[in-house]
């Protein structure tokens, strides 16, 4: 169990670089998500920490311990790599045994953990089977055993559900978060994909271009996204972004598009007249005839309970997400209504959001 | 139905017509380059007549005398001389007097096939050892100048080797290797070691490298990894490679008839000088020639299952 700090990470492959000067703290026993597209440099980052990759420059603690440059072996970490990386040679039970095995450990106490792990894990009957039959979902808990056996002070999971069906995945990530409360250890877990980082972690960092866009809880990343990025890769469908131009004063309550006065939470900064873009979410637009807002529905997708409606408006296209038995008919023209208290105003030019009654608890990154 | 056709067979699967004919092909082909292989085993079971008559005798009554003839030197006596010997008291002793002979003593070739045997696996496990470690660190790690190292590597290749005999010879006079088997064993390896780099290098590119990672942090360093690991994973090539090795060092003539004479000289130059020793001995070199192919007959076969077996075992999704 440990905590882990970042100072200043950073890593460049000749002129390309991976990781551009990444600072931040995962609490002792935190389920921590590192999310963002491929090549954004989350894997980097996490190889990094397990010591598969030096930094350039910056500091790596575990704990209070400085493990900058210590080799893998020394760091007391382990790994779950994305396509398993069994050692195709040995059986289940020597797979887990493996890293027993280079502490020394004793056969008789070597048996007895990875039974216990295995039980944990309900892989007890297949201990003694060649790793080459197993299942996707059985190798995944053989990698998670070979990881668990040794009570590392950090679990570090490389998109470990990636290789994963998606009908799998779901229970692998209620195994998983169920996994991580029962043993309480400090996990660093990397994936592109948001269902995944959004149902388990504690706290997500949103990366892109080596760099840490958002750091927060799932519910502030969602809710309060700091850059337009956040915003995009966010929510499916992701936030809408109406464009406008507008001069906006500190304390201001409204913005003005298309004559329509909207309600945004207040203004704690003022911003000098350019090009902005108000964001909002799907499921905070409203369908109201009087509206001044007007949008042209362009087609709709029924999901069983909701529907996502596209329209077009002046400002931008919009997606809805509405209750599925409000009638939405492909052409019509109907009036919108935003609900102002969640509503992000972002400057175009920068992507990043501007400071708002609704951010006040964020903190930028 | 696509097609319409009734009998649908799949597209990647040949027909059971197509799999019989195939079959007898390479029955036939394999029937076809056996024939020289069964003709030398033949010959060595025949009697120097029988090896020569025409048209060649395929029923014949099996002798030894190519074999006894093989491993003996033998000197023609005087019937006077014969008939004071003691009765011969084997088989051989018996053979050999009915050609009007005595057993001088034992024929070189043993010495020259230990000889083989040092220098061929001495200089195969010497390449594989060496090719495996280099293409490791080919495949692994940045090293400076890695593509014209490797051109560097294979070009050496591109001639015939026998093209530098001279050079050689001159140096290994100078240096005091000719005839020796630390000479031979350097030789052959100098020759193998080009192609084991590349064939290994392609095995070890080929094994995902999460499984050193994977090993250096379950608390391993990169050597134990290396040995525990990627070793067992590069069998497959490590073998095949080997054979590849074995079989140039085994089958050299060239090298071995110009800077071996005694000590080091293996069997391939020897072979041939049976027959001058009295007459034409055919079935002595045919025996020589059998009981020469065996080791890497055998050697291929126990490494067989590693040819056929595959790399990963599909313990790595791709």
């Amino acid at each position: 169990m440990a905590e882990i700090r970042i100072k200043n990470l950073h890593k460049a492959f000749g002129d390309f670089i991976a990781v551009r000067d990444s600072s931040f703290t995962v609490a002792n026993g935190e389920f921590f998500v590192m999310l963002g597209p491929s090549g954004c440099g989350k894997t980097t980052t996490l190889r990094m920490i397990a010591g598969l990759e030096l930094p350039t420059s910056g500091q790596i603690m575990l704990g209070s311990e400085d493990v900058t440059f210590y080799r893998a072996a020394k760091r007391d970490i382990a790994f779950v790599f994305q396509l398993f990386a069994l050692y195709p040679h040995m059986n289940v039970r020597q797979n887990i045994a493996y890293p027993l095995k280079s502490e020394g450990v004793s056969r008789a106490q070597i048996k007895d953990r990875v039974e216990e792990t295995a039980r944990l894990l309900r892989i007890d009957d297949i201990l003694d089977s060649p790793v080459s039959g197993l299942s996707g979902g059985d190798r995944q808990r053989v990698a998670l055993g070979r990881a668990i056996v040794r009570r590392p002070k950090v679990f570090l999971m490389d998109e470990p559900l990636g290789a994963l069906d998606a009908e799998f995945r779901a229970l692998m990530c209620d195994e998983l978060r169920g996994l991580h409360n029962r043993l309480g250890a400090t996990t660093v877990y990397v994936t592109h994909d948001q269902i995944e980082a959004m149902s388990m972690a504690d706290k997500i960092a949103v990366m892109n271009n080596g760099s840490i866009e958002q750091f927060g809880s799932p519910q502030e990343i969602y809710d309060r996204p700091t850059s337009t990025f956040v915003a995009e890769f966010i929510g499916s469908p992701p936030m809408n972004l109406l464009s406008f131009h507008a001069g906006l004063r500190k304390g201001r309550k409204t913005v003005k598009l298309s004559n329509s006065s909207i309600a945004v939470p207040e203004l704690r900064e003022s911003v000098a007249p350019s090009e902005l873009l108000l964001g909002i979410r799907p499921e905070h637009v409203r369908f109201d005839d009087a509206a001044r807002l007007r949008g042209r529905i362009m087609s709709t997708e029924y999901l069983g309970s909701t529907q996502i409606i596209s329209l077009s408006t002046s400002h931008g296209p919009l997606k809805a997400r509405l209750p599925a038995e409000i009638a939405a008919k492909t052409g019509d023209n109907v009036g919108l209504t935003l609900m102002g208290e969640r509503l992000s105003i972002f400057d175009r030019a920068t992507g990043r959001a501007v400071q708002t009654a609704l951010y006040e608890t964020v903190p930028h990154a | 139905m696509i097609g319409g056709s009734k009998t649908a067979h799949s597209i990647v699967e040949p027909t059971p017509l197509a799999k019989r004919v195939s079959g007898v092909i390479i029955v036939i082909y394999a029937l076809i380059t056996m024939v020289p292989l069964a003709w030398i085993f033949a010959t060595g079971f025949k009697t120097p007549s029988d090896s020569i008559s025409y048209p060649p005798k395929i029923l014949f009554e099996p002798s030894l005398e190519g074999y006894v003839n093989l491993f003996t030197t033998r000197t023609r006596q005087t019937p006077e001389y014969m008939a004071t010997l003691p009765p011969p008291t084997t088989w051989y002793d018996e053979l050999v007097r009915s050609r009007k002979m005595v057993i001088a003593g034992p024929s070189k070739f043993g010495e020259r096939f230990t000889n083989s045997i040092i220098i061929g696996f001495g200089s195969t496990f010497l390449s594989v050892f060496l090719g495996t470690l280099a293409a490791y660190g080919f495949s692994r790690f940045k090293v400076p100048l890695k593509d014209d190292l490797l051109f560097f590597i294979l070009s050496t290749r591109m001639m015939p080797p026998i093209a530098v005999a001279i050079p050689i010879f001159l140096m290994y006079r100078n240096l005091g290797l000719s005839d020796t088997h630390l000479g031979m064993i350097l030789l052959y390896t100098a020759v193998n070691i080009s192609l084991a780099v590349w064939l290994l290098k392609g095995f070890m590119d080929e094994i995902p490298r999460e499984y050193e990672e994977a090993a250096m942090i379950d608390g391993y360093t990169r050597l134990q990894a290396f040995r525990k690991v990627v070793l067992p994973q590069a069998m497959t090539g490590i073998a095949s490679t080997a054979i590849f090795c074995l079989i140039f060092a085994w089958n050299e003539y060239a090298f071995a008839l110009l800077l071996t004479s005694g000590t080091a000289q293996t069997a391939p130059p020897f072979i041939p000088t049976i027959i001058g020793e009295g007459g034409l001995d055919w079935p002595a070199v045919a025996a020589g020639a059998t009981i020469f192919l065996i080791p890497v007959l055998v050697f291929t076969i126990l490494l067989r299952k590693h040819l056929l077996r595959g790399i990963t075992f599909g313990a790595v999704r791709k």
